[in-house]
Order: structure tokens, then sequence, then C-alpha cells
């Protein structure tokens, strides 16, 4: 059962197979068996859940039907839960309760949903590995002494390891799509503007997008079409309807012409990986796939770029954690010393030097030549892809250089631990969608995800494509024994 | 290294943030670190070329100037470590 996708369990629910109760029962006894090893969820909720299952049997039982109807999820802990803790895992917010939904979540109950928990994240979503949760880390559930990815890697591992069936989580440099990756799950994160971001804890508001961590291509195209479309509450949503995803999927896949960057295969890129990724391309092409090599000059300069704007943007949107309004407050004798105080105390590390990073980066004297100019390279990195998407499809490229590394391997070393983005973070600048696919394993049985970008507002192309690969990968994914 | 110890403590200020000796020194060097990097954007020209803020052409979106329902006071303040009433409290500010 713990194999069961987001449609199956959908289409059991529909049968009558087994209740809501019975299905979201089965899910909490599995997180409790389980998931003090993996450390999944920071918030586990079983008396709001089965109350959302027995009241999705009772509509059930009056002939209803809803796209989620009595299907348990997990949500991000970065993204407002109304009476429901909401951490961000971090310090500041540990007692944060929400007066409100956000949108997603708004969408995700109104559609039937039964919410399971709220899962863990590196705090505020800066991180590559959920070991900067201010509570604990996360494991891996293919390998318990390496990370789950991040930030969203309590969002993927709960996926991977069978702890529910689908989640939503948030990318701005790649949060979705490299925890996806390592951990043997679908990853997708929408055009920026096609999920609302009303309720996402803001990190980098230019480049946030909320999006589905599944086990199947089909599932991510189901949570989408639930989350997403126009929302007058995010002045940045995409005002446009969104298409019917699934009948998309109901159809014959086209032709399509994949481009190969260059500079994403080459030096950076290691062996095992490469390896598995490149065992797709012969897939690629038996679909009547065309590949091509092509050029995105500017790759390499899309992460200095990201890691001035990004933090630039959350030094300025983390101002808002004060002590004064919400959050954990420490004493001082005056307001200033007040604010140092609880700021101080109340973030972690990896925060703290964003917010340094970012602060310097807009400082007098310094704007210009930091923000300033990255903005400018942001202009050439987008220009790239536009360049590319007029000879191409779609792109294909690694999600991250490498299989999920050991807990402790990267906390040493921030720059070692931001390479872990290098293919994820082009996109986020560029505002385009882009799907972690499982692909493979490496020798030593880690999974390992192949990026897929389309151009901006293209996801139907995208989720089609997706679609048709995995069923001709038809990969076993798990989940992994964790039973004694 | 491009950052002295005194700007660190500068921008600590800026942020809001204190810190220990010892974390000045470990920032100091770490932002110096990251900053190095950064220089790699030097490489580029880019005197001609119009900045993005933002990754789609977005533009202000309008909607109709009318009253609709908002939070409650005690919703929204619900969350403050410190309040009278609906009023957040605060050190004193005015001497």
């Amino acid at each position: 059962m713990e194999r069961l996708s987001l449609t199956e369990i959908r289409r059991q629910l529909q049968k009558g197979a087994f209740s809501a109760e019975e299905i979201t029962k089965f899910y909490l006894s599995r997180i409790e068996r389980l998931d003090p090893k993996v450390r999944a969820y920071l918030t586990v909720t079983p008396e709001e859940a089965l109350a959302q299952a027995r009241e999705a049997d009772r509509l059930r039982a009056q002939g209803e039907d809803r796209p989620l109807l009595g299907v348990p999820v997990s949500v991000k802990d970065n993204i407002c839960t109304r009476g429901l803790r909401t951490t961000c895992a971090s310090k500041i917010l540990e007692d944060f309760v929400p007066p409100y939904d956000a949108t997603v979540v708004e969408r995700l109950k109104a559609a039937g949903a039964v919410i399971l928990g709220k899962t863990n994240l590196d705090e505020f979503a800066m991180g590559s590995s959920t070991e900067n949760s201010a509570f604990f880390p996360t494991r891996n559930p293919w390998d318990l002494e390496r990370v789950p990815g991040g930030s969203s890697g309590g969002s993927a591992a709960a996926v991977a390891a069978g702890l529910c069936a689908g989640s939503l989580g948030s990318d701005t440099g790649g949060s979705i799509r490299q925890p996806a990756s390592f951990g043997g799950v679908v990853g997708f994160k929408p055009t920026y503007g096609r999920v609302s971001r009303y309720g996402l804890v803001a990190f980098a508001s230019s480049l946030d997008q909320i999006g589905p961590l599944t086990r199947t291509v089909e599932d991510a195209a189901l949570l989408l079409q639930v989350v997403g479309g126009p929302d007058p509450r995010d002045s940045t949503s995409y005002p446009e309807p969104q298409p019917h995803y699934l009948e998309v999927l109901a159809k014959p896949v086209s032709k399509a012409k994949f481009g190969l960057p260059r500079e994403a295969w080459g030096e950076g890129l290691s062996e095992e990986v490469r390896s598995v990724l490149e065992s797709v391309f012969k897939v690629v092409e038996d679909l009547g796939g065309e590949l091509k090599e092509i050029s995105l000059p500017h790759l390499a300069y899309a992460l200095p770029a990201y890691y001035i704007i990004a933090p630039a943007e959350a030094s300025s949107n983390l101002a808002r954690y004060d002590g004064v309004k919400y959050g954990f407050r420490a004493e001082g004798g005056s307001l200033i010393e007040m604010y140092k105080k609880t700021r101080s105390q109340g973030f972690g590390r990896e925060v703290k030097r964003r917010i340094m990073l970012g602060t310097y980066a807009l400082s007098a004297g310094y704007y210009e030549a930091y923000y300033g100019k990255a903005s400018q390279v942001r202009t050439l990195i987008k220009r790239d892809f536009e360049r590319a998407f007029e000879e191409v499809d779609l792109i294909l490229t690694p999600v991250s250089p490498t299989p999920a590394f050991k807990l402790g391997e990267k906390t040493q070393d921030p720059l070692q631990m931001y390479l872990s983005d290098v293919y994820t973070i082009p996109v986020n600048l560029a505002g385009l969608p882009a799907l972690s696919l499982p692909a493979g394993y490496t020798g030593g049985g880690l999974p390992v995800g192949l990026q897929i970008i389309a151009p901006a507002f293209s996801e139907s192309l995208l989720l089609a494509q997706a679609y048709a690969l995995e069923k001709a990968l038809a990969l076993d994914l798990g989940p992994p024994s964790l039973e004694d | 290294m491009p950052l002295s110890r005194e700007e660190v403590e500068h921008i600590a200020h800026l942020a809001r943030l204190e810190f220990s000796e010892k974390e000045l020194e470990a920032f100091t060097q770490e932002l110096s670190q990251i900053l190095d990097y950064m220089e790699k954007l030097s490489e580029l020209d880019t005197s001609e070329v119009e900045p993005t803020y933002h990754a789609l052409t977005v533009s202000n979106r309008f909607r109709e100037d009318r009253v609709r329902p908002s939070f409650p006071p005690e919703e929204i303040t619900q969350n403050a470590p410190q309040k009278e009433g609906s009023a957040f409290v605060v050190p004193k500010v005015i001497k």
C-alpha cells in the first residue's frame, strides 16, 4: 500500500476499495513506526487528519467526489496552515500559529485532501541538505547516513519512504528538484507565477515557487492542477487559467527536440551521475526524441549571481522577524538591543550568513557592484534560455552533480554546499518550469534524477514528455525497506 | 580579503545581528571567501545589459477599491510575544 500513487489512492477511494479513514490510519501508523528513523515530519496531526478523512468519507457516502477527496498528503513547514504551527524549521518561529491558510492549503482542503502533517526543511528553506533545520536533520530513506537533499528534504523523504503519497514543497534555487533527485521521487517546480505564493513564508520573492513532490508524473500533474492557477491575493500570480494537465497526459506524446547544454554536461558532474543519466538518452531517442547539443554560455555565472540576489531579497524579507509581531523574543533593555538579541538567538548560522551577505550586497557603495551586477547577469542567463528554446523544445540537464551525500560532509564549507544546486539555480533566475524525473540508480543504490526544463508556462509539454519518459524507463522506485 | 572585521561589524549592525568575537572572526573569513567567488561576475561586460529584477514581465495588477473583511485584531496579535489589548508591546523607545 505504501507504493500507491496519489492517483491510485484516488481511484481506490472512488471504487470503495478502502476508506479515507483507512488509508489515513495506514499512513499515520507508518509515520509512527518509521518516521523516528527518517524524521521527515516536524509536526504530525493525527486527530485533524482523521477528522478530515472521516469528513471525506461522509461526503463520498453522499455521492460527492473531488480531485483529492480523502487523499492524504503533507505540506512543507514554510507554508502557512491555519491553526497549525508553521515553524520554517526556525527557532524564531517555533511557536508560530498562522491565523490563515496559504492559498495552496486552502485549495488542497477544498479539493478534499487530508493533511497528515508538516515536513522538515532547512531553516527558512536556506540549504541543500535539511541539516540547517533548527530542530533535527532529516535522513535519506535510501541510506540513513545520507542527507535527503534540501531544502524540501522532509517532503522528499516522506514521499520516498512511503510516509505520504504526495507533498507540497517550495523551490527558490532547487529546493524541490534536488531533494526529489536524492530521494527517487518526482519534483516539479512550475513556472514562476503559476502557483500563488500567498501564505508561503517569503525567502527570495522573485524566485520562490511552490510545487509538488510525488511518486509519479501523473501525481505531479494532479497536485499542480489543484493548487495552481491565478490568485488575486498574489499579484505576481499568472492571471491565465491553467491547462487541464491530466487531459494532456491522456493524449499520445508528440516528438520533441531536447537540448543538451554542453556547459551542464561537462566538468563538475560526477561520473556516477553521468553514467546513469547518459543511459537515459537512448530511451529518449527510442521514444522518437531528438537530442541536440546546445550552449547556455552564461550558465557558470548563475550560481554567483543567485548567491547575491537570493540573500539580498532574503535580508529584506527576514527583517520582519524582530520579536514584536510574532515569534521568539529575547529580552533587551532598549528596542535595538531587543532586536539584535532576538535575531541573533532566533536565527541559525546559515540564515545569518545569508542575511549578512544580502545586507552587504544591498549596502551603500556596494549595491551597484553586487546586486546591480547580479541582476544584469540574470538578464544574460534568461536570454541564454530564450535563445536555446528557439532551437529546441525542452532542455535536459543533471539535477545535481552528485547523488545524496553523507550527513556532515558539506556543513563546514558553504560554497561546496551551494554547488549542489548549480544546475537548478539558473532555472529559478529565468523563472522557468523544470521537473526532476527519477532516472535510475548509482552502483551504490542511490537514486539520480534528470532535470527537464521547459519554456515559461509550458507545463503541459513538460509533463507530457516526462510522463512518456517515465513510462519507458519503468523504474522500481521502492520505497526502500525501513523495517527492522 | 575583500571584507574587514570592522565592515562585518557594521553589516551586522545594519542587519540587527550581533556576534561573539569568535563568530565575527569566522564570518569575516567565510563571507570574504564567498565574495571572492562572486568576483567571477566581473569577468562579464554588462555595461549594455538591462537588469532583471523579476523572472517574468509583471506590471501592477489593480483591483477594485472595495471594503473587504480583514483579520480581527485579536487573531493578528495572537502570536505576539508581548501585547496589551490589541497593541504590541515593545521596550520603551522615547526617553
